[in-house]
């Protein structure tokens, strides 16, 4: 019990502070490819700074789900933060629930962000919201194609079976079902973190926005607790993505000099993919709206054919 | 157990005459009838929640009979959960009517709604009991015809006697299928008792087992609204009273559940591996086209009647994996299944008829269904909006309420289903998956709309803005309603033992030591090293959060907080006529699934200088319903033609006719000798 609570608050910690940094280093780093110089990679955190220290305004049209928004979206996000192994294999929370109620979790936070969109009747609100929640429906068969792909090799739908099941050969994640899951996966990561080429993460123009129009009517301390969540969830999803796939350096526990190596490891990893999401950002243009259908339909037919090579090979 | 289902059942009938007779006294015959129905159904609880758990099922058999049709009820442990989710519902139900049905008064014969309304909870009563199938088809008659008339209880809009027409008519088909198929395991038996129908279908030929499965699975279906047999239901259940179609909605679909459970796993032994594909291939399309559906309505209960369908379909998914894993020979893998559809099955009585009666009130208060015309209710209507929410947050899937526990079993027991088999078939069951991933998740980008439309930002319409909260005794029947779908939420792995006697009755075996772990905080799906989960350790998490968090700092931060108009990316004045409409939201799932929708729009606008500067706008949009359009339309000009054909030979003329009757008398008579 004692040790649960402490590997708990470690990955919390490690969620707190790693997930600006993670969001720092791919700005920075897509700044250079466009031979900008870049805020630098710690600017997240003074933006948060920054934003937990001012005042808000809250519309008048808006109701009591506009305030409870921000906090239902930063507590569901780390709840399902705990749950995945991110240095450990054990995830802390592992037995509140596995990549389901990951997903179902990250879902509950856009409900209510959908849900605050609208709330304020301002309208780009609302189109945010409309655009979110298709998106995020329709890249939900493609994600569960790959998850079920995942969890027959593993046998289970927790997170930590998955990972100690990729534990044993590190070198499986080249077999063909597992590729094309992970390309799946990666398609829907995009999608569900709102990169190029569904969504641009650094626009505020209302023809292409999504997640930022949601958000647009926060200010101050919320709103720097939606964009935190928004870190968060993007470090998550991420984590999801390479100790389910890659589970190099995961410890068997979080206790001893393990930790560091595993914690080494997984900036290692991390810093590997955010390289791969700074390249696709920066060699994509967005796509029109009604152009993400196909892009999602490629991660269903990838997350297909995982399972067929399942049985296949 | 016996006297307090019978006194139940007494205390229906009661309330049905005695309402009926004080029918000039309206106000006395809406509290005679609401308690009677509340009375009722709590006796009926209490019995129902006895024999579930109890060893041996209650028997009662009502004297004056004959061999072959007797009155026999019997309380065996399926019977009894539907029982207790119709009691549940009822109560609740019945309590809201006090106060639903007080608008009413004077206006409408409320002596006949009572009489109408108790005698459906009773016809229900006995069909999830009756134990004959003479005896049950009476009671599903009774149902089908209290169901019609309490449809069309509004029946001065000619909408409504359309719709009850149509709901009779498809109600009647349906029963006509189940008589055949009754008569077909009869023939077998020569009796009509549902003890001696037991593992009967499966001594059959494989022909006529196939036979009697599609008669049953098709009769049944149309009353639980399985697509494409669907098309009574949207129309149904917007233009009855909201109680009713809460009920309706709630359990009266239900009923073919039941018939379904009942037959499935009661009548047949180990059926064959095409039932339950098929079964499961019907849910996966009711599941879609239900929501697909609910996202293009507007109309606040005509949405939530689409989620009927959509919730079905996703019964249906659980019991066709029951069955695969039955005719496959997995009997711990068919309980999983069948608890995720007995147990979703449950959780969408409840959620829904708490979505419904949230609807009823906001419509009782705006006097508009469409929910392009509500908006703001939060402010005017709070404990309906919460209420409400909460059954939006439950329907959707969400953690940690009750939606996502059914859900999340019918996942496991999909993704278990891969490893059964070697054949192809095997590839149904993650297809399936992730179309109920698809599903859930439209289901929640819908019920956004809905919530958010109706209930947040400004009132589109002076009536919206002017709109008041509900009497206090309607606000306390959904306020249960919610705090059993947050219990059947978070106390879940509390629920999951009840359902031992059903699997042991069944399937022969009991789930739920394998299904409850972590002593009881956790919920697994019972295969080696599943994954678990935990809703009360999640609604823990968010209350410590919330209370060790966000209070200290909200205290803090409320000083810094102003309120000012919506910024809106600068434009000024905030209007109802800028809000993001229904229309709208929906729009992108409109544009890419038209290839199902066929939407057509027309906008005509009208300028005198410039096309930039129009002087008014008209706009029209609507999509093609594809199942009336290409099925149902045909199939009605074909029955139209064939009737008009036989006009021919209604002459009207009373001598035709006593020769035909001559005629017809001579034919028997001759078939009577011969045989």
């Amino acid at each position: 019990m004692m040790e649960r609570l402490l590997e708990s608050a470690s990955q919390l910690f490690l969620l707190l502070l790693l997930s600006p940094l993670v969001t720092g280093v791919i700005r920075t780093l897509k700044a250079r490819l466009q031979t900008r110089r870049g805020p630098g990679i710690f600017q997240p955190y003074r933006d948060l700074f920054k934003l937990f220290s001012k005042g808000m305004v809250i519309p008048e049209t808006a109701s009591w789900i506009f305030s409870a928004t921000p906090w239902i979206v930063f507590f569901s996000t780390i709840l399902a933060g705990l749950m995945i192994p991110m240095v450990a294999a054990d995830a802390p929370l592992r037995l509140f629930g596995g990549v389901l109620a990951v997903i179902y979790l990250l879902g509950l936070g856009r409900f209510f962000l959908a849900l605050a969109g609208l709330d304020s009747g301002s309208s780009f609100g609302g189109l945010g919201s409309s655009r979110e929640m298709t998106i995020s429906a329709l890249a939900e068969p493609a994600m569960m194609m790959a998850i079920f792909t995942v969890a027959i090799g593993a046998g289970s739908t927790g997170l930590t079976e998955i990972a100690g099941a990729a534990i044993g050969q590190n070198w499986r994640f080249l077999a063909p079902a597992q590729m094309f899951a992970f390309a799946a996966l990666a398609l829907v990561l995009i999608a569900e973190t709102g990169r190029i080429p569904v969504d641009n993460p650094d626009t505020h123009l209302e023809l292409t926005m999504i997640h930022e129009a949601m958000i647009l009517e926060y200010s101050g301390p919320y709103l720097a607790l939606l964009e935190w969540a928004a870190s968060i969830k993007q470090l998550v999803l991420m984590t999801l993505l390479i100790n389910c796939f890659w589970p190099f350096g995961l410890q068997p526990t979080w206790f001893g000099f393990g930790a560091a190596q595993g914690i080494a490891w997984l900036v290692a990893k991390l810093l590997l993919i955010s390289c791969a999401i700074v390249l696709i950002e920066s060699v994509n243009a967005k796509k029109r709206l009604f152009r993400v259908p196909e892009l999602l339909a490629v991660a269903f037919t990838l997350g297909s054919l995982a399972l067929i090579s399942t049985f296949l090979f | 157990m016996a006297v307090l289902f019978i006194s139940g059942i007494v205390v229906w009938l009661a309330g049905a005459v005695a309402s009926l007779a004080l029918w000039r006294l309206p106000v006395i015959a809406r509290r005679v009838a609401c308690s009677a129905a509340l009375a009722g159904s709590l006796l009926d609880l209490a019995a129902s929640a006895a024999s579930l758990f109890s060893a041996s099922p209650t028997f009662i058999g009502i004297p004056s009979g004959n061999p072959v049709f007797t009155w026999a009820i019997r309380l065996d442990p399926l019977s009894a959960y539907f029982n207790v989710t119709l009691a549940v519902l009822a109560a609740a139900v019945s309590l809201y009517s006090f106060g639903y049905l007080k608008e009413m008064e004077g206006r409408r014969n409320l002596g006949a709604f009572g009489f109408f309304f108790n005698l459906l909870l009773m016809s229900l009563a006995l069909v999830f009991t009756a134990s004959n199938a003479f005896f049950f088809l009476v009671a599903w008659e009774v149902m089908a015809l209290t169901a019609f008339c309490l449809i069309s209880f509004e029946h001065e809009k000619e909408k409504t006697r359309s719709s009850g027409l149509l709901f009779l008519i498809m109600s009647h088909a349906g029963t006509g299928l189940l008589l055949i198929a009754f008569l077909t395991l009869t023939k077998t038996t020569g009796n009509l008792d549902f003890a001696s129908f037991h593992l009967l279908a499966s001594r059959m030929t494989p022909l006529e087992q196939g036979a009697v499965f599609l008669l049953f699975l098709f009769g049944f279906g149309v009353k639980a609204g399985v697509v494409p047999l669907h098309i009574w239901l949207p129309e149904a259940h917007p233009v009855s009273p909201s109680n009713v179609s809460a009920l309706m909605s709630g359990i009266v679909i239900k009923s073919g559940i039941y018939g379904m459970a009942r037959v499935f796993f009661d009548f047949y032994g180990t059926p064959a591996l095409w039932m339950g594909a098929v079964v499961l291939g019907l849910g996966v399309i009711s599941a879609l086209v239900g929501v697909l559906y609910a996202l293009m309505d507007h109309d606040l209960k005509r949405l939530l009647a689409w989620h009927s369908i959509e919730n079905i379909g996703i019964i249906l998914i659980g019991f066709g994996a029951a069955l695969m894993f039955r005719a496959l020979g997995q009997a711990n893998l068919a309980a999983l299944a069948l608890i995720a559809a007995l147990y979703h099955t449950f959780n969408h009585a409840m959620f829904k008829g708490l979505l419904f009666l949230g609807a009823g009130s906001a419509v009782q208060a705006t006097g508009t269904r469409n929910m392009e015309l509500m908006g703001g209710l939060i402010r005017r209507m709070p404990i309906t909006a919460l209420c409400f929410l909460a059954g939006a947050v439950a329907i959707s899937g969400l953690p940690p309420l009750n939606g996502f526990v059914s859900e999340w079993l019918t996942y496991q027991a999909l993704l278990a289903g891969f490893g059964t088999t070697q054949s192809l078939t095997r590839l149904m069951f993650p297809i399936a998956g992730s179309m109920l991933a698809l599903t859930a998740a439209l289901a929640a980008a819908c019920f956004v709309k809905a919530f958010a439309i109706p209930f947040l930002a400004l009132p589109r319409s002076p009536e919206a803005a002017e709109a008041r909260e509900v009497s206090l005794v309607m606000r306390f029947a959904m306020i249960a309603l919610a705090v059993v779908c947050v219990a059947l939420g978070l106390g879940a792995t509390g629920f999951i033992p009840a359902f031992d006697p059903i699997t042991q009755q069944a399937l022969g075996v009991r789930a739920s030591s394998a299904l409850v772990v972590a002593h009881g905080w956790a919920m697994s799906p019972g295969t080696s090293h599943g994954g678990t989960i935990s809703t009360t350790g999640m609604a823990l998490f968010f209350l410590l959060a919330g209370a060790a968090f966000a209070l200290p700092l909200v205290l803090r931060w409320r000083r810094r907080i102003a309120r000012g108009p919506a910024w809106d990316c600068g434009l000024p004045a905030l209007t109802a006529d800028n809000e993001y409409t229904a229309t709208a939201f929906s729009k992108p799932l409109r544009m890419i699934f038209s290839a199902l929708y066929r939407p057509r729009r027309e906008i005509q606008a009208e300028y005198e200088v410039s096309p930039y500067y129009p002087s008014s706008i008209r706009f029209a949009s609507e999509i093609e319903h594809t199942f009336e359009k290409r099925l149902y339309n045909p199939l009605r000009d074909r029955i139209m033609a064939v009737a008009n054909r036989m006009r021919g030979i209604q002459a009207g003329s009373i001598n035709t006719y006593l020769a035909y009757i001559f005629i017809t008398l001579i034919l028997l008579l001759l078939f009577g000798v011969r045989l």
